[in-house]
């Protein structure tokens, strides 16, 4: 649900290094300040759609291991380039609500166990039109579990076998259970969907607003414009995807004109380039939440005395500064800032180190060291890791740092220590606590396990009265933010890059929503 | 000479496959494999199970190494556990660049190193010797991805005299000088200082051996007894150095593929370490290795022919 900020395959992760780009970094902005103090007259960007050009933006990607399937959706260049050729039935908005795309309308019935979806008349790029059976085949493949496949555990809400084209554009969805907001369901993570039957993706075929041109995993890939899309042509007349796994050649592409568009750029050279004339930052608000994930299952986190103190002995404001810059926000232990049913009531958590000192002294951890999992492979988690150390220890706690190796750190701390540094990329409030709250989920990281908050997710997930479910969400939040594992300090925004003369890019859209990685409404001016 | 060479080669052969056999021992035992690495920040337990026998991770790995060592010997590299692409594909792909820049790299190294060391090994003591050695030793000591950044700066997105990356760039890399000169720049540095040091230090002992000095004393011009007499016997343990820094080079630094987004070798090993890809480092492996071993046979060979003596000591 959350494709990781820095690639996997991120080349050299390391504090030391990254901190020199840094200063590399800033080194080349005073270089710039210097080179162009006459180029002022650079284009702002028109209010004027222009059509044509090719824009090129560079993401970070996952090397020579890239595939064209958009089930297999995983890093931001996938998302960048499945958006251009394909479509989703529902998307996520701004606020991780939905917003219509392929599906037009969606309605329960009375038990909401069958919904019926009508689809939009859109065609394929080789002229086919969208069908229901297109539809039901995409679903199928997803949810075919010898496919393995990352949107399945999402879309397993739907019972496949049962559902059934009604019409050429009405699918009627069955259900396994009642499931009250089926269009949080059709928006997952990579449920795009094919023409029926498709199995090959060396040319693939989609409805989105862009045609496939060609594809050189790890190097690039282009698009053209699709005249006949139901949203309307895109403006530009080619789109090519690019991948650089290092931040800084992301920067510097897009600095010596070789890209208009750079992905996930770090907090440095966002500061950096924030007041130069060459480069726009564009902002993607509370794109990811970073916190730690306390094992609530076993000692020393079962004691609720010592998870409330380490909620108050965390500085959330010097983690932001330090770690996100100037770029997020501190959080409240609960997930999704700004979403759809976030609990923005509850009071916000300061420090408090009197509190926390006696918190430990009643859960008598007074000389315990905890030891801290983190990664150097997702960037910041080591240094928040290390700060939150020092934290703790101002409140007389000793937390040991342990940094592991990167790419098996999700499947090792789901089960494996009892404290770990956790991050997570935008999703709707229902799909977090679906995945990752409940005793049946699959990615626990707290091993919060409560039958009474299955059951408020279960009314919650069932129901289509809007008021029952807004208040069970309360509910559930209010439990978290009391005795739950997830210490949540802030929320960041993602930074990406943009050439002077690109305008039209949706300028609020966290990561993973629809606004993000598309660029059927950007022009070059 | 041919019975050595002989000798040599089957050793090489014997170490590529007991290099390959190491890796994959080593490979195997690292935490984690290619189905935990596709789940992610995914890893739901149940999906992860099912990836792993989709690929086949789930059967024995004396079964997995003798189906790819199968796979090897009619000339099939197996397909990537993470892209499904063919490996051969993949490598060959990263191979372009790579070579492209070691062969460049290669041919700005050897002219300068050699006579850099010989200047400062004639004028040994004076200034010409201490300005080479000093600038030598602190370019040493500069790490690549420092001075990769630092001339991105300057000379491409400061100066636009060159592309700051490849990022966007098609057609090969040799035809496009504004892509590879900063790379090869940055490559070439270290080796050049560490090179013509060792040049310098046998040319001084070469030039102060009796031999040479009564060459000197007959009357025959120092230009002649540098270049004919000294430089040849000299060049021995540089020929060795060479083919590390060879070694080093074909297996893509990866810091400057990085920082230039070139997608050479060097990158597709980081995936495929990071990324639990057995085939493709297999793959891999097999390539460096019969590179590693060609390489230094040659410079065996070559040491052989300079200075019998010296085939020993490889």
């Amino acid at each position: 649900m959350n494709p990781v900020h820095r690639s996997i395959l991120s080349s050299t992760p390391g504090l030391s290094r990254r901190t020199f780009l840094g200063l590399g970094a800033a080194a080349a902005g005073v270089m710039l300040l210097g080179a162009c103090g006459s180029g002022e007259t650079a284009t702002s960007a028109t209010s004027i759609p222009r059509d044509g050009g090719r824009l090129r933006a560079v993401f970070a990607g996952g090397g020579a291991q890239e595939v064209l399937d958009p089930h297999k959706t995983n890093l931001y260049a996938d998302v960048a380039r499945s958006n251009a050729l394909y479509d989703k039935l529902v998307e996520y908005g701004d606020d991780l609500g939905p917003v219509p795309r392929l599906a037009t309308a969606w309605r329960p019935n009375g038990d909401a166990t069958i919904w019926t979806v009508e689809l939009r008349p859109a065609v394929f790029h080789d002229g086919r039109p969208v069908r229901a059976a297109d539809v039901l085949y995409s679903y199928q493949r997803i949810l075919d579990p010898k496919n393995a496949l990352r949107p399945r555990a999402s879309l397993e809400v739907i019972d496949i076998a049962r559902s059934r084209a009604v019409g050429d554009r009405t699918i009627e969805f069955v259900c396994a259970r009642p499931c009250g907001d089926l269009a949080n369901v059709l928006a997952a993570f990579g449920a795009y969907i094919i023409p029926e039957g498709t199995t090959d993706f060396t040319a693939p075929i989609g409805s989105g607003p862009f045609t496939f041109v060609s594809f050189e995993p790890g190097r690039s890939f282009v698009a053209g414009r699709f005249d006949e899309y139901w949203d309307g042509a895109p403006h530009l007349t080619e789109l090519e995807i690019l991948t650089a796994p290092d931040e800084t050649a992301r920067i510097n592409s897009l600095l010596g004109g070789q890209v208009q568009y750079a992905d996930d750029l770090g907090v440095t050279s966002a500061r950096t380039y924030e007041t130069d004339a060459r480069v726009q930052i564009l902002r993607s608000p509370r794109s990811s939440m970073s916190g730690f994930a306390m094992k609530v299952d076993r000692p020393p986190f079962d004691d609720l005395n010592l998870r409330r103190a380490m909620f108050a002995l965390v500085d959330r404001e010097e983690l932001v500064s330090t770690v996100l810059g100037s770029s997020g926000v501190v959080g409240n232990d609960l997930f999704g800032k700004d979403a759809k049913y976030y609990a923005g009531d509850l009071p916000q958590r300061r420090l408090d180190l009197d509190e926390a000192k006696s918190l430990i002294r009643k859960a008598g951890a007074e000389n315990l060291t905890i030891e801290l999992q983190t990664t150097g492979a997702t960037n910041g988690f080591v240094e928040a890791a290390n700060i939150f150390a020092e934290q703790a220890g101002r409140a007389g706690l000793r937390i040991d740092v342990k940094v592991g190796e990167g790419s098996t750190y999700w499947t090792r701390t789901l089960d494996e220590g009892v404290l770990s540094s956790f991050r997570s990329g935008a999703m709707p409030i229902e799909t977090h606590v679906a995945q990752r709250m409940l005793s049946t989920s699959s990615k626990n990281y707290t091993q919060w396990r409560r039958p009474e908050f299955d059951t408020l997710f279960a009314t919650a997930s069932e129901t289509t009265d809007e008021e029952l479910r807004a208040r069970a969400y309360k509910q559930m939040q209010s439990q978290l933010y009391t005795e739950g594992g997830l210490l949540v300090w802030g929320f960041s925004d993602g930074l990406h890059g943009l050439a002077p003369n690109v305008a039209g890019m949706a300028q609020n859209a966290p990561s993973n929503t629809l606004g993000y990685a598309r660029f059927d409404k950007a022009w070059l001016s | 000479m041919i019975r050595y060479a002989g000798v040599r080669v089957g050793l090489g052969l014997a170490q590529v496959l007991g290099v390959l056999g190491i890796v994959f021992v080593v490979a195997s035992v690292l935490p984690g494999d290619a189905a935990v690495v596709i789940a992610a920040d995914d890893a739901d337990p149940g999906r992860i199970a099912q990836l792993r026998e989709t690929l086949g991770l789930d059967r024995p790995l004396l079964t997995q190494f003798g189906d790819w060592l199968t796979g090897l010997i009619r000339g099939d590299l197996g397909t990537s556990a993470i892209s499904g692409r063919p490996v051969a594909d993949m490598l060959a792909s990263a191979l372009g660049p790579t070579l492209t820049l070691a062969i460049l790299a290669l041919l700005v190294l050897i002219p300068l190193a050699v006579a850099l060391g010989v200047a400062a090994a004639v004028g040994r003591g004076r200034r010409m010797d201490r300005v080479i050695s000093g600038v030598a030793v602190a370019f040493y000591a500069a790490p690549e991805f420092a001075l990769a950044i630092i001339l991105v700066a300057v000379f491409a997105v400061g100066l636009g005299l060159f592309a700051p990356t490849a990022v966007g760039a098609s057609g090969p890399l040799l035809m496009q000088p504004e892509l590879w000169v900063l790379p090869v720049v940055v490559l070439v540095i270290r080796p050049v200082c560490s090179l013509a040091r060792l040049v310098r230090s046998s040319m001084i002992t070469a030039l102060e051996s009796e031999p040479t000095r009564h060459t000197l004393r007959l009357g025959v011009p120092l230009r002649r007894v540098v270049w004919r007499h000294a430089l040849p016997g000299s060049l021995t343990p540089a020929t060795q150095h060479l083919a590390r820094v060879t070694d080093w080079l074909l297996g893509g630094v990866v810091v400057v593929e990085s920082v230039f987004a070139l997608g050479g070798l060097g990158q597709v090993l980081v995936s495929a370490v990071s990324s639990r890809d057995i085939p493709l480092l297999m793959g891999l492996v097999a390539l460096f290795g019969s590179i590693t071993v060609t390489v230094n046979t040659i410079a065996d060979i070559v040491a052989f022919r300079l200075n019998r003596t010296a085939g020993a000591t490889a």
